[in-house]
């Protein structure tokens, strides 16, 4: 019974890992860019979702949208103010843009913020629920479901709306794109505001139920460079089933070998994959 | 123009005798530790344009045998290096062989999750003496211990092991290896098709710039006489190599020394001025700086002299 909690908390988890991994699973596909300050964006979530619970209140639904939104907002002026001038520019600029942006990001909020841990003041989620035997705590089983169903959202966004055709063209050829009528630097403002809003609410949901400190950002940029690799490079269905796979992995190796081993069997799987797959589950090299 | 090789010869090893004193001695050494990881850098992150952004491991691999060979077996610390080396050489193949296969972002993030792994590991492991790390002789047994009190003859051994990394590159410019470099920098598929033997060439940069980079750990550990994870594998550590090499010039001669110039004195600076604290506000700056420069000047200094070089010229003829 142990075994089968332990599991469903690593698919909550990885849920969660799904959801900001397919953020920077979507970058990469629209234009050939690694995003290192992913990461980052994810821990500025998670103290944009403590500011707003601290000075407004509001429950999950207010606090989520809030970051949501406050990331989106990053995430287009980070595009219109130094991605959009690097990005045809030489590979150096190209990494060390947002290689310079994580370390700035990360800096200014342990400077803000302190190293503490810090956690959500208790919210209206709470309590556990009891389903054949194993019990699941109702803030990651929210948390959880929700970021399936955004992740889901997002691909549906993707594959079935206008906006989604207009993105992706301008990922398959930006000039074919413009001569249709699509303006490529919107989309790819677009797109990348999509992708620092997923991270947003991805890290809100994740500071209902986990304490956290600056450095977290670190964590979470290389744990979703592990999900996108396994998932293939540009692939959101990719990144959502390799975010579940990964936080299983990292659940049942925290529950076999101890906790902190669970970031060591993520990372050796990465080295491993680059060796034998390196185009991931579903990519295509 | 002449003259200006000699000139800086002259001026480094002069330096010591004209800013006497500890604390001028200290920031010598620093620059020159900041000054040879950032050549080592250079080589593979530069020349030829895979930007890796976890030397430290490279670093702390070179950091850390020499200590441990003490640890383990008393014997004095300058006969880890070459094992070192070997490591590092070891680890360079494991992780070019696969990543240069692959587009240029591949290894860049390779190399920031393999330092990760490795960081984690060795603060985990107690033979290398986990989250503590490992310390040298306390007192020097004899002059083989390496154990100075004064920094004046770690200056003139570092200023040593710059010289060869510096000629090195420059031996790397001219060569045909050099050229390789450049094509593949400037295009590799088009280096490709001129019969450049690309994998091999980017894997032989990667491996001189490990061994190099090595070389730099064991110097930092043998003079400091102590070892971490975060100190040896930390990502501060490579963030430091990137930036000195960056905003000097990448895949310039003199680059990362004119970025250790800027970058040594103005990180004492901010941390006498602010302290303690003065460190998390160091990184905000290097980060920033990063950006910038990413962002305005990707070829650092060295290219915004060009372009304002001779913009001074002629304002100073038309005077």
């Amino acid at each position: 019974m142990l075994l089968a909690q332990v599991i469903v908390g690593g698919l909550l988890l990885g849920a969660i890992y799904a959801l900001f991994s397919s953020g920077l699973t979507l970058i990469w596909g629209m234009m050939n860019f690694i995003n290192f300050a992913h990461g980052e964006f994810v821990m500025l979530g998670m103290y944009v979702a403590l500011l707003v619970v601290v000075w407004l209140g509001g429950g999950p639904a207010t606090f989520g949208f809030a970051a949501a939104f406050a990331l989106f907002v990053l995430g287009v002026i980070v595009y219109a103010s130094l991605i959009r001038h690097v990005m045809r520019g030489p590979m150096l600029a190209q990494i060390l843009s947002t290689f310079g942006l994580a370390l700035l990001l990360r800096y200014t909020a342990f400077w803000i913020f302190s190293a503490n841990f810090v956690s959500l003041p208790q919210v209206s989620l709470s309590g556990t629920l009891n389903v054949g035997g194993i019990l699941m705590p109702v803030p990651q089983l929210v948390a959880g479901v929700a970021a399936i169903a955004l992740t889901l959202g997002l691909h549906l966004l993707l594959t079935r709306t206008t906006v989604g055709s207009q993105l992706l063209a301008v990922a398959e050829d930006r000039n074919a794109a413009m001569l249709m009528g699509i303006r490529p630097d919107r989309m790819q403002a677009l797109a990348w505001g999509l992708a620092a809003g997923s991270a947003g609410i991805a890290g809100a949901l994740m500071a209902v139920s986990y304490p956290w400190s600056p450095s977290v950002g670190e964590t979470f940029g290389l744990t979703a460079f592990v999900v996108v690799t396994l998932g293939g490079f540009g692939s959101v269905p990719g990144a959502m089933y390799a975010g579940l796979i990964i936080g299983l992995i990292q659940a049942l190796s925290a529950y076999w070998l101890g906790p902190i081993y669970k970031d060591i069997v993520v990372y050796a799987l990465f080295a491993a994959l680059l060796w034998l797959r390196p185009q991931g589950l579903m990519g295509k090299a | 123009m002449k003259w200006s090789l000699p000139a800086l010869a002259a001026l480094l090893l002069f330096y010591p005798f004209i800013l006497t004193g500890p604390f001028y001695w200290d920031i010598g050494v620093a620059f020159l530790l900041a000054a040879i990881s950032a050549s080592a850098w250079n080589i593979v992150g530069g020349y030829a344009g895979q930007v890796s952004v976890g030397h430290s491991m490279f670093f702390g691999v070179g950091a850390y045998t020499p200590l441990l060979f003490y640890h383990l077996w008393g014997l004095p610390p300058v006969a880890g290096v070459p094992a070192g080396m070997l490591v590092s050489l070891a680890l360079a193949v494991a992780i070019g062989m696969p990543t240069f296969r692959l587009q240029g972002h591949y290894f860049s993030m390779a190399t920031i999750a393999v330092a990760e792994l490795i960081r984690i590991f060795v603060g985990t492991w107690d033979l290398v003496g986990a989250a503590i790390g490992l310390q040298g002789p306390a007192v020097g047994r004899a002059w083989w211990d390496l154990t100075f009190r004064s920094e004046l003859p770690y200056y003139y051994i570092f200023l040593a092991v710059l010289a060869v990394v510096l000629y090195t590159t420059f031996e790397v410019e001219r060569s045909r290896f050099g050229y390789y470099l450049r094509a593949i920098k400037a295009g590799e598929r088009a280096a490709r098709s001129l019969g450049v033997p690309v994998r091999a060439t980017k894997l032989k940069a990667l491996m001189l710039s490990a061994v190099f980079t090595s070389v730099a750990g064991s110097l930092y550990s043998i003079k400091t006489g102590f070892i971490d994870p975060e100190s040896g594998f930390g990502i501060l550590v490579s963030v430091q190599m990137v930036i000195v090499a960056a905003l000097g010039g990448a895949a310039t001669l003199f680059g990362p020394l004119i970025g250790a110039l800027l970058l040594v004195p103005l990180q004492t600076a901010t941390n006498t001025w602010f302290g303690g604290g003065g460190s998390g506000l160091t990184y905000i700056l290097y980060g920033g700086i990063i950006v910038l420069l990413a962002r305005f000047e990707p070829g650092g200094m060295h290219e915004w002299w060009q372009h304002v070089a001779p913009r001074l010229m002629r304002r100073s003829h038309a005077a």
